[in-house]
């Protein structure tokens, strides 16, 4: 029921909203929450696991009942609490976990079935038969037990994520984090103030009590108006702070667009990482429930509640309500409700000597022990010395007292301790470095005096950080003690809620208890509370409280499980904005990517790189026609190819030679300018970490090429290498890998195509094999490399990559004119299968240099990184796998990677392996698939027959085993 | 986790690849045996307090670092350029 002139909504201006298909009416400014409060809808969710009828309970971020999911389709948000999602024109929500319909849901059979379903019934109930478990009871319970879906869609809307900066960030906007971030602004520190809610204030928007000598929600208005207008002050309303991380490092999540009908571009949510040299804590505390009988009626809700929709909200929760608890609160509430005009039926207090008040019954002394109500509240049972009493009402509030957020202070492994005189937890000082707290969440419950807190926690902080700011006034607030009688669980028959969310009773606990799960992280685990979205914000100091009860400890012994971040819900989407689909992994182009594409060449990953698999030309109908047409054409004419994706390190200085010297097996120092070398390189423990050739441009200059995969880990290996193990040298090394656009021109004709186009002769004697050196492309400065990785002559020219586009077009006319053309990943890798050369297919990380047959390669001269533990026993010789050559001798003429090879008539068992293939390919050169293995003392079996035997393909092939240069051997085409 | 680069300042640890124990710079000879060489590639402490390890500065200006951290408390104590660290140890 709204009332008339209260509240901080907007009355000017009516929105309309959707709840299960219905329209609903309420203000700029409702929740979701208070705007079917105002229009007395009271039944708003079915519980987890027995779908008891649930209404509203708090109106905060930690609501446990009223989840609902927002929106439709493919974007629907489940499990949004209906106290934090602020209502919009056109905002479509629903009840959930409940099938037909809310007030008629089948599920609800679940709730007689109760005595079934208690703590451990999983374990208990669904042991056997075993294969039931996986087709019949996990589904069931799936489908019956749980909250929100999603909707299984790929998710539309936009995330992002973003860092913030601060000398001092507050967490929370109530009066201390006002007071701290009012002191520390006018000192002239770069504050960040953040708040969970819409608006700043905290507590002063829910009551009716004055600061300074103005209304709580004025007073806070007044100083974030003070706080907007200075440029220090950075203001995050929406904005969750979720975790407490190493080095001041703080995740919050913002709400950026939850409440807007229209986004206007925005994204949904922000996850931001903000780094505070100083933080306070000022995150309030939170009001917890009592169990007792029948405590989860629709209408039976927090006292703080009620009292923020009467004062925030303007909405009267009940007609005739009865408030019940065990502190001044209750008192406050009663007050508060008649002031606004609604019936206070009873105030039931358990204290014996509570005041009593000439405005409203007042019963001390005195406990709720059960209610009645089908969907919503009817009336309440409660017990006094005089015995069972029963009063008529449609709401009730409840407070068992106050627990301080204590969450974030213990993100990095602190453990709060327990307050005797507030019955709860507080934290201790220093558990997050750099970080203090201040107000409620701390334990100090007066407005007094989380002002005066906030404002000398601010000092202190600031004094740490060299800034020196003025003592502030504090304004005149409410100061009185805070005086709470424990009040646990009321005594009785029947279940009484602890955990809504996850819907554990009194009688669960117990039964953890008795089961001997008495340790509370057992007792957590066993019964499931605080395990739910809330995470037992309402629930775990009173759950431990029971426990400790039923295992005869006191609370403090128990203790408390452990708070881990987030704080609240984030969703996935916003932890990792920017890296769905595409984003996360980058796609990287060569400058030839779009003419592959225009050529329809279907475009293949390489790492991030994309390259093309073969060029289809007309008629063509299967890739192998294009692959045996693309080899045929680098063998018989010339063939054009992208190789730019390969890495590129430029390495310079004095020392640059013997540097390569250590991280080559090989030697590099005495490399001539104007020639290349193929270099092998190891990691450390001798296996063969990659290959690739590197020319000597200069006396002082060389050009390092890696395989594309192996760029970024190379470069990093020759910076550890140089930095770490012989900073001496004077040598420094940049990747140059996208600078440069680079391509190789291969076959007979290879040297006709370029010798128009470069103003250089390319005759033999001045460009042999293994000649590098500038040259001028159609006047362009660019580079070029007498090496094949075909066997045929070929060369690769490199041009700066803004020039690669076009020169890529050149080089294919000009090949075309010589009967040539592009050549793609496919005939490149038939092309150097022919020639037995290696990738990562062969180095994958665990051969050696002895495996590969390149062991001379490891100069005896000098030490190399790898060299040492290469010389293992164990790394070479006759029981390693080495490689070696197949092609197919018999009825089978297929090969495939990946099969495994077998002596002829052995049984293909693993124990029986002999080695594994790694490449393959249809060669048209030589008529025959050939493939590349690795072969148990391979080098000494050419000639012998093995069976390939692929189990996952279906295919067996007898090969003979060969040497891995299937073509050309002698290597005279290279030289041409 | 922040970390602090010499030459950078101050930085996300996202900026930075981890690599290891800065066991990784004491390279033993050639000659100095197996159980050195054992020690140097496989063998790795897993210390509960104060470690020392080697961080890529991969995301900024490519400087090897020497961070040495608390891992209880996960307090990063001293951050130096590998480099320096290295020739310190000649």
């Amino acid at each position: 029921m709204r009332l008339s002139g209260k509240g901080l909504i907007d009355r000017t201006k009516p929105v309309s909203f959707r709840f299960d298909g219905n329209v609903f009416q309420g203000f700029e400014g409702d929740t979701v929450a208070s705007a079917l409060m105002a229009n007395e809808v009271k039944l708003v969710a079915r519980s987890f696991k027995y779908h008891r009828p649930r209404g509203v309970m708090g109106a905060g971020s930690e609501e446990a009942n009223a989840l609902l999911t927002v929106g439709r389709g493919a974007a629907q948000d489940p499990n949004v609490r209906a106290t934090m999602q602020e209502i919009f024109d056109g905002l479509e929500t629903r009840s959930q976990n409940r099938w037909p319909s809310l007030h008629w849901d089948m599920l609800s059979v679940n709730d007689l079935a109760a005595p079934f379903l208690g703590a451990g019934f999983y374990y208990k109930t669904f042991m056997w038969p075993k294969a039931f478990w996986e087709k019949i009871y996990e589904p069931i319970i799936r489908r019956s037990a749980g909250l929100g879906a999603l909707s299984g869609a790929h998710n539309p809307d936009r995330y992002e994520k973003a860092f913030a900066f601060c000398d001092l960030l507050v967490i929370g906007a109530g009066p201390a984090g006002l007071m701290a971030a009012l002191t520390a602004a006018r000192a002239g520190a770069d504050v960040i103030l953040a708040e969970e809610d819409r608006l700043m204030g905290g507590r002063l928007n829910g009551e009716t009590e004055e600061v300074g000598g103005m209304a709580g929600a004025d007073w806070a208005a007044g100083v974030v108006a003070e706080l907007e207008a200075m440029p220090n002050v950075r203001l995050m309303t929406r904005t969750t702070v979720t975790g407490a991380y190493d080095q001041g490092t703080y995740g919050a999540l913002e709400r950026v667009a939850h409440h807007l009908g229209d986004r206007g571009g925005r994204p949904l949510e922000c996850f931001w990482r903000i780094v505070a040299k100083r933080a306070i804590l000022c995150a309030g505390a939170i009001e917890r429930p009592v169990a007792f009988q029948n405590n989860d009626r629709p209408g039976i809700m927090t006292a703080s509640a009620v009292r923020t929709y009467l004062n925030r909200y303007g909405v009267a929760p009940g007609r005739r309500v009865t408030v019940f608890g065990n502190n001044d609160g209750v008192h406050q509430t009663a007050r508060d409700l008649i002031a606004a005009g609604v019936h206070v039926a009873a105030v039931i207090d358990n204290r014996r000597d509570a005041t009593d008040s000439n405005d409203y019954p007042v019963y001390r002394g005195a406990e709720v022990c059960n209610s009645s109500g089908r969907k919503g509240l009817e009336s309440v049972t409660f017990r006094s010395l005089s015995g069972e009493d029963k009063v008529e009402t449609d709401c009730l509030a409840v407070s068992g007292g106050w627990n301080p957020s204590v969450h974030l202070t213990c993100h990095m492994n602190g453990r709060p301790v327990w307050n005797e005189a507030i019955q709860s937890f507080v934290p201790v000082d220093g558990m997050i470095p750099g970080m203090t707290t201040a107000g409620a969440c701390q334990g100090t419950f007066s407005t007094h005096g989380a002002l005066s807190e906030g404002a000398a926690q601010a000092i202190v902080a600031l004094d740490t950080l060299g800034i020196s700011a003025k003592v502030t006034d504090i304004p005149k607030a409410e100061d009185a003690p805070y005086e709470v009688a424990p009040l646990w669980a009321v005594g009785g028959k029947g279940r009484a809620w602890l955990d809504f969310q996850n819907d554990v009773t009194v009688k669960d606990v117990k039964q953890a208890a008795s089961e001997n799960f008495a340790s509370v992280e057992h007792m957590k685990r066993y019964t499931t509370q605080g395990m739910s979205p809330d995470q037992g914000k309402n629930s775990n100091v009173a759950a431990l409280a029971v426990l400790a009860d039923a295992t005869g400890r006191g609370i403090p012994e128990t203790g408390t499980t452990t708070f881990r971040p987030p704080y609240v819900p984030v969703s996935i989407a916003s932890l990792g904005a920017g890296a769905q689909g595409a984003g996360f992994a980058p796609q990287r182009f060569t400058t030839s990517h779009n003419v592959s594409v225009d050529r329809g060449a279907p475009m293949i990953e390489a790492g991030l790189w994309y390259r093309p698999s073969f060029f289809p030309a007309r008629g063509e109908k299967t890739w192998r026609q294009s692959c045996d047409r693309e080899v045929n054409m680098v063998r018989n004419a010339v063939g054009v190819c992208d190789v730019s994706t390969l890495g590129k390190i430029d390495i310079q200085g004095p020392d640059a030679g013997a540097f390569l010297d250590f991280v080559y097996t090989n030697m590099f120092s005495t490399l001539k300018v104007g020639r290349t070398r193929y270099g092998l390189m190891l990691r450390e423990d001798g296996t063969v970490m990659d290959d690739g050739t590197t020319a000597r441009l200069g006396e002082q200059r060389y050009v390092m090429t890696t395989t594309t995969a192996a760029a970024g880990p190379v470069l990093r290996h020759l910076e550890f290498v140089h930095q770490c193990l012989c900073p001496q040298m004077d040598v420094q090394m940049i990747s140059v890998t996208e600078q440069w656009a680079q391509f190789a021109v291969a076959g007979p004709k290879a040297r006709d195509l370029l010798n128009d186009l470069v103003d250089d002769d390319l005759a033999d004697e001045n460009w042999p094999f293994m000649a590098c050196g500038p040259i001028k492309v159609l006047g362009v400065g660019g580079r070029l490399f007498r090496i094949s990785f075909s066997g045929e002559r070929a060369y690769e020219i490199a041009v700066p990559a803004r020039f690669g586009e076009s020169l890529f077009g050149e080089l294919n006319r000009r090949a075309e004119a010589l009967g040539g053309g592009l050549y793609g990943m496919e005939a490149l890798n038939v092309l150097r299968i022919e020639k037995g050369f290696i990738t990562h297919a062969e180095i994958h990380g665990r051969v050696t240099a002895f495996d590969i047959g390149m062991e001379r390669m490891v100069s005896a001269k000098k030490d190399c990184v790898g060299k040492t533990m290469s010389e293992r026993p164990g790394l070479s010789g006759a029981d390693r796998e080495q490689l070696v050559g197949l092609k197919p001798v018999g009825p089978v003429k297929q090969l495939t990677a990946g099969a495994h090879l077998f002596e002829v008539g052995a049984a293909a068992v693993r124990e029986n392996e002999q080695g594994y293939t790694t490449s393959v390919g249809y060669s048209p050169t030589m008529e025959s698939y050939l493939g590349l293995a690795f072969l148990r003392n391979g080098r000494g079996r050419h000639g012998e027959e093995v069976v390939m035997v692929d189990h996952l393909r279906d295919v067996t092939a007898r090969c003979v085993v060969c040497d891995p240069v299937f073509f050309d051997p002698e290597g005279g085409r290279v030289r041409g | 986790m922040r970390i602090t680069c010499p030459i950078c300042g101050e930085r996300d640890r996202r900026e930075f690849y981890y690599v290891g124990d800065a066991v990784a710079l004491s390279r033993p000879d050639p000659d100095d045996g197996d159980i050195a060489w054992d020690d140097y590639v496989h063998n790795r402490d897993n210390p509960a307090g104060v470690t020392r390890d080697l961080w890529y500065h991969e995301g900024g200006c490519g400087a090897w670092l020497v961070v040495t951290r608390n891992t209880v408390t996960h307090e990063v104590l001293q951050t130096e350029l590998a480099s320096d660290a290295k020739e310190a140890m000649a």
